[in-house]
C-alpha cells in the first residue's frame, strides 16, 4: 500500500466547505480521510510530510492549456507542459486540439491520449474539435471522439462561425453529455487585429480587435444554448460586456459559463505602450502589491509577449472580470497557456502569433488580484481553480478532497514571494509577459494520484 | 539643448524642445540645399541603408539624396528582391546588415512598431521612415517645417488634417508634433476613418468640412489609401470626393490664405482637385524640398552632429576652406 499523509497544513476543500488545519491521508492514489483520524488511519510505512503552515486544497485543474503535441514539440511537449503545470501547482489539464494535426477524428485523439498517459507529469484531459480540421464547415465526429476518451469539445484558436452549425454542434453533442467550448471571435468583426481596439492601438497604429467582436459570439452562444438547452462554456472572456451578457444569462438559470485568463484580469493595452505607461497609468495599484523594492519590471513598447487572442483590454474590462469573478458570475479561472518559440515571437508585433504561456504564473496572479487585494476570501479564489472547472468538466473525482476522490492535492503558500525568472521556467517557452515580476503565491508541492510529481526544495519531505 | 537620441522611431516621445532642435538644424541645411555646392560631408565614410520592406519612391529617394548630401554611402535594400521574400525574419536581415558595419538603418515597414523592434536589437542607429498606420515622423517634421517657413509659427496655428486618419501614419506623426508645439489639431473625414477616439489626444474630430475649414490656416490632405482598406470603410471614391474633395469652390469656406498640404502621392480629382493642389495656396511642392532638409537634420543630428549655432560656424569654415583650395587649385593651374 502506498500511502501519503500531509501533515498539519491549513486544508481547504471549497466543494465540502472545509478550511481547518487538519492532516490529509491519501492512498493508492485516492484520498482517504481529512481530518483528526487521518494520521491513526496511516499505514507504518506512510511517508509524511510536514506541510505547516502552507494550503492543502483539491489538486488544481487548469481547463485551458496548449501542449502542441503532436506536431507543434518545437514550442512545447506533454512533458515539459506537464511538467510546467506541475511546477504551477495543477495537478489537471484540459489540452486544446489545435495541434497539426488537429484532434478532430479518434484516431489522433487516442494516440494523444496514448502519449499523454506515458509521459504526462499530471492528469491530461484532452478536447476534441467541434468541426472537422477547425475549419467551422463541417461537424467532426463527435461521437467517435467521445469514445476515444475527450472530455470536451472546442475549436479554440478558432470560433464556429456558422450559427447553424454552432447551433447543431451543440444540439448534437447533448446526446454524448460533452461540454461545448467556445474561443468567442466574430471573424468580420475581428478581422486582422491585434490589439483591443481603443486609444493605445490607435496611438500605436495597431489594427483594432474590437470587444463587440467577442460580445457578439458571447450573446449569440447564450442564445444558442437557450435554444438547444446545451452546455455552453465561454473560453477566455477579456470584456465588461461579455461579463454583463453572462451574468445575465447565469441569472436566467441558462446552462452556460465562462472563464477568465490572468492576464486579462492583470494587465491592460496599455502595456502594449511599455512598461512604464502601464506603471504610470493602469498598473499603479498592482505596483503596491508587488511591494517591488527593485525597479520595476521592463519591456518595450510593441512587446510581442503581450500579443495575446483575445487581447488584453482596458482597465473597465479588467476591472469587471475581477468582479464577475468575485460575484460568482465567472467560475473558472484558466491560463490559456500558448507557448511559442523564442524565433516566432521575435518578429514584428504584427507577425507575432498570439498567445503566452501561463500555467507557473495562473495561481500567484490570481492570488494577488483576487485574495490579496482583498476582493475575494482565500476558499473562493481556490474554487475558480477546483470546483469550478471540476462542474463544467463533469470531472466527479476531481476539485475535491472528499474520502474516495482522486488523490490530487496541491500544497501552496499564498504568502510566498518570488521573482518569475527564466532560469526556473518548466515549459519550453518563454513567450510570458511576466518575467521579472515579484509574484505572490507559490505552489510548493504537486501530488498527483498520491504521488509527488513536484516539490520545492526546501519542502520537509520525509520524517 | 543637446540631442542624445540614438535613433529617430517616433515624435510621440520627442520634447516640443527636441522637435524644435531638428526644425533649427534643417534650416541650416535648407540654406547649404539652395547653394551651388549642396554637399556638406558629416557622414563621410559612413553606410546608410535604407530598408525599404514596403515599397515607396519618394521617401526613400529623398533619404538617399539626404544621405548622399551628407557624403554617406548609402545602400538600397527592397523587400522584392530580398531574403525576407525567402522567409528570413526582419531581426536576421537586419543583423546581417549590421555585421556589413551599416552605420543607419532607415526603415519603412507596413508593421507597426518594426523600427522600434530593430532599435532594441540593433547598434546602428535607426531611423523610422514609415511604419504602417503608427508613425512617419520625417514627414510629421517636414510637415511643421513647412508651416513654420510660410506662417512662421506654429504655436496658436489652426491645423486641419482632412481624409483618411485612422490608417495614416502622417496624421498621427503631425498631430504630435503640432501638439507638442501649441497648435490647434482638427481632424475630418467620414466616422470609419476619423474615430471619435482622437479626441483623446487633444484633437477636435469633426465630419463636417465647411466646419472643419472655415478657420483654418492649415488644411493638411491625406491620400486616400484605397489599397489599405477593406470596402466597408466607406462606399467608393466617388462619394469620398462629393462629400470631403478639396475643389476651388469648397475652398470658398476656408480663410483666403489658407496653406493646402499633401504629403503625395496625390490622387487627383479624389481628394484634391488639380486647381487646388497646384493652385497659389498649395505648397506641396515646397513639402518636398523641404523634407530633404529634415532627413538630412536627422542623419546628421541621431550621428551626433553638432547643434545648429556650432552647426552654421561650421558650415562658414568648411566654405571658406573650401574657396581657399579652390583658389590655390586654381592657382596651381
Amino acid at each position: 500500500m502506498n500511502s501519503l499523509l500531509l501533515v498539519g497544513g491549513r486544508v481547504i476543500d471549497p466543494s465540502q466547505d472545509l478550511d481547518e488545519v487538519a492532516d490529509v491521508l491519501i492512498s493508492d492514489g485516492k484520498v482517504v480521510c481529512v481530518g483528526p483520524g487521518a494520521a491513526d488511519k496511516a499505514p507504518p510505512e506512510t511517508v509524511r510530510i510536514d506541510v505547516a503552515n502552507k494550503v492543502v486544497c483539491p489538486g488544481l485543474i487548469d481547463m485551458h492549456v496548449h501542449l502542441r503535441e503532436p506536431g507543434q514539440s518545437a514550442k512545447e511537449t506533454i512533458v515539459t507542459g506537464t511538467s510546467a503545470a506541475a511546477h504551477g501547482g495543477f495537478t489537471s489539464v484540459l489540452a486544446m486540439p489545435n495541434t497539426s494535426p488537429p484532434i478532430d477524428s479518434a484516431s489522433p485523439a487516442l494516440s494523444l491520449k496514448r502519449r499523454a498517459e506515458e509521459h504526462a507529469k499530471v492528469n491530461v484531459f484532452i478536447t476534441g474539435a467541434i468541426t472537422k480540421g477547425l475549419e467551422g464547415e463541417d461537424l467532426a465526429p463527435i461521437g467517435s471522439l467521445k469514445s476515444a476518451g475527450v472530455t470536451a469539445i472546442t475549436d479554440d484558436g478558432h470560433c464556429v462561425q456558422n450559427n447553424e452549425l454552432m447551433r447543431r454542434a451543440l444540439e448534437y453533442s447533448r446526446m454524448f453529455d460533452l461540454p461545448v467550448l467556445d474561443h468567442c471571435e466574430d471573424r468580420s468583426l475581428v478581422g486582422d487585429g491585434v490589439a483591443h481596439e481603443g486609444r493605445y492601438s490607435l496611438v500605436l497604429g495597431l489594427r483594432g480587435w474590437p470587444k463587440e467582436g467577442e460580445e457578439v459570439i458571447v450573446a449569440r452562444n447564450i442564445l444558442l444554448a437557450e435554444c438547444t438547452g446545451a452546455r455552453v462554456h465561454l473560453q477566455h472572456l477579456s470584456s465588461a460586456g461579455s461579463v454583463r451578457l453572462l451574468r445575465e444569462a447565469r441569472q436566467r438559470g441558462l446552462p452556460v459559463s465562462g472563464e477568465a485568463c490572468p492576464h486579462h484580469f492583470t494587465l491592460t493595452d496599455a502595456a502594449l505602450a511599455g512598461s512604464e505607461e502601464f506603471w504610470r497609468e493602469d498598473g499603479r495599484s498592482l505596483l503596491g502589491r508587488m511591494r517591488q523594492t527593485e525597479a520595476p519590471p521592463s519591456w518595450p513598447c510593441y512587446d510581442p509577449n503581450l500579443k495575446m487572442n483575445p487581447p488584453v483590454r482596458s482597465t473597465a474590462d479588467r476591472e469587471a472580470l475581477l468582479e464577475a469573478l468575485a460575484d460568482g458570475t465567472i467560475t473558472v479561472v484558466a491560463s490559456d497557456h500558448a507557448p511559442h518559440c523564442d524565433f516566432e515571437k521575435e518578429v514584428e508585433f504584427d507577425h507575432a502569433p498570439f498567445g503566452v504561456t501561463g500555467l507557473e504564473t495562473a495561481l500567484a496572479l490570481t492570488l494577488m488580484q483576487l485574495y490579496h487585494s482583498g476582493k475575494m476570501r482565500l476558499a473562493d479564489v481556490i474554487k475558480l481553480f477546483t470546483v469550478g472547472p471540476a462542474r463544467v468538466l463533469n470531472l466527479h473525482s476531481k476539485g475535491t478532497l472528499r474520502p474516495g476522490a482522486d488523490g490530487d492535492i496541491t500544497v501552496f503558500d499564498p504568502d510566498a514571494e518570488w521573482v518569475f525568472d527564466r532560469s526556473c521556467t518548466a515549459s519550453k517557452s518563454f513567450n510570458s509577459p511576466f518575467y521579472g515580476w515579484r509574484l505572490k503565491g507559490k505552489a510548493v508541492l504537486t501530488i498527483v494520484a498520491g504521488k509527488i510529481v513536484w516539490a520545492e526544495s526546501d519542502i520537509p519531505k520525509v520524517w | 539643448m543637446t540631442w542624445t537620441r540614438k535613433d529617430l522611431l517616433d515624435l510621440q516621445s520627442l520634447s516640443a524642445e527636441e522637435i524644435s532642435t531638428i526644425l533649427d538644424t534643417a534650416r541650416v541645411f535648407k540654406d547649404i540645399g539652395a547653394r551651388p555646392r549642396k554637399v556638406m560631408p558629416a557622414l563621410r565614410g559612413k553606410t546608410v541603408v535604407n530598408l525599404f520592406v514596403e515599397p515607396s519612391t519618394r521617401t526613400r529617394i529623398s533619404f538617399e539624396l539626404a544621405a548622399l548630401r551628407l557624403a554617406a554611402d548609402v545602400i538600397n535594400f527592397t523587400a522584392e528582391a530580398s531574403s525576407l521574400r525567402k522567409g528570413e525574419t526582419l531581426k536576421d536581415t537586419a543583423r546581417n546588415l549590421e555585421a556589413l558595419n551599416a552605420d543607419f538603418i532607415v526603415i519603412r515597414h507596413s508593421a507597426a512598431g518594426a523600427p522600434h523592434f530593430l532599435s532594441r536589437v540593433l547598434k546602428a542607429h535607426v531611423i523610422n521612415a514609415g511604419d504602417g498606420a503608427h508613425e512617419h515622423p520625417t514627414q510629421g517634421l517636414l510637415d511643421v517645417f513647412t508651416m513654420l517657413e510660410e506662417k512662421k509659427r506654429i504655436a496658436g496655428l489652426r491645423v486641419t488634417i482632412l481624409g483618411d486618419i485612422l490608417y495614416s501614419r502622417v496624421a498621427r506623426s503631425n498631430i504630435w508634433a503640432l501638439l507638442k508645439l501649441g497648435a490647434h489639431v482638427t481632424l475630418c473625414g467620414p466616422p470609419t476613418l476619423v474615430p471619435h477616439t482622437f479626441e483623446d489626444l487633444g484633437c477636435r474630430v469633426t465630419h463636417d468640412l465647411e466646419t472643419a475649414i472655415k478657420d483654418a490656416d492649415v488644411i493638411n490632405l491625406l491620400r486616400i489609401q484605397h489599397e489599405r482598406q477593406r470596402k466597408t470603410m466607406f462606399p467608393g471614391l466617388g462619394e469620398y470626393t462629393s462629400l470631403f474633395g478639396i475643389n476651388r469652390a469648397r475652398l470658398k469656406a476656408a480663410p483666403p490664405d489658407v496653406l493646402i498640404m499633401h504629403p503625395g502621392p496625390i490622387n487627383r480629382g479624389v481628394e484634391v482637385d488639380s486647381e487646388v493642389a497646384d493652385g497659389s495656396q498649395s505648397v506641396i511642392l515646397k513639402q518636398v524640398t523641404n523634407g530633404l532638409a529634415v532627413r538630412m537634420a536627422i542623419l546628421y543630428l541621431v550621428n551626433g552632429g553638432k547643434l545648429p549655432q556650432e552647426l552654421i560656424e561650421t558650415d562658414a569654415g568648411r566654405t571658406s576652406d573650401a574657396v581657399n583650395s579652390q583658389q590655390a587649385t586654381a592657382t596651381a593651374e
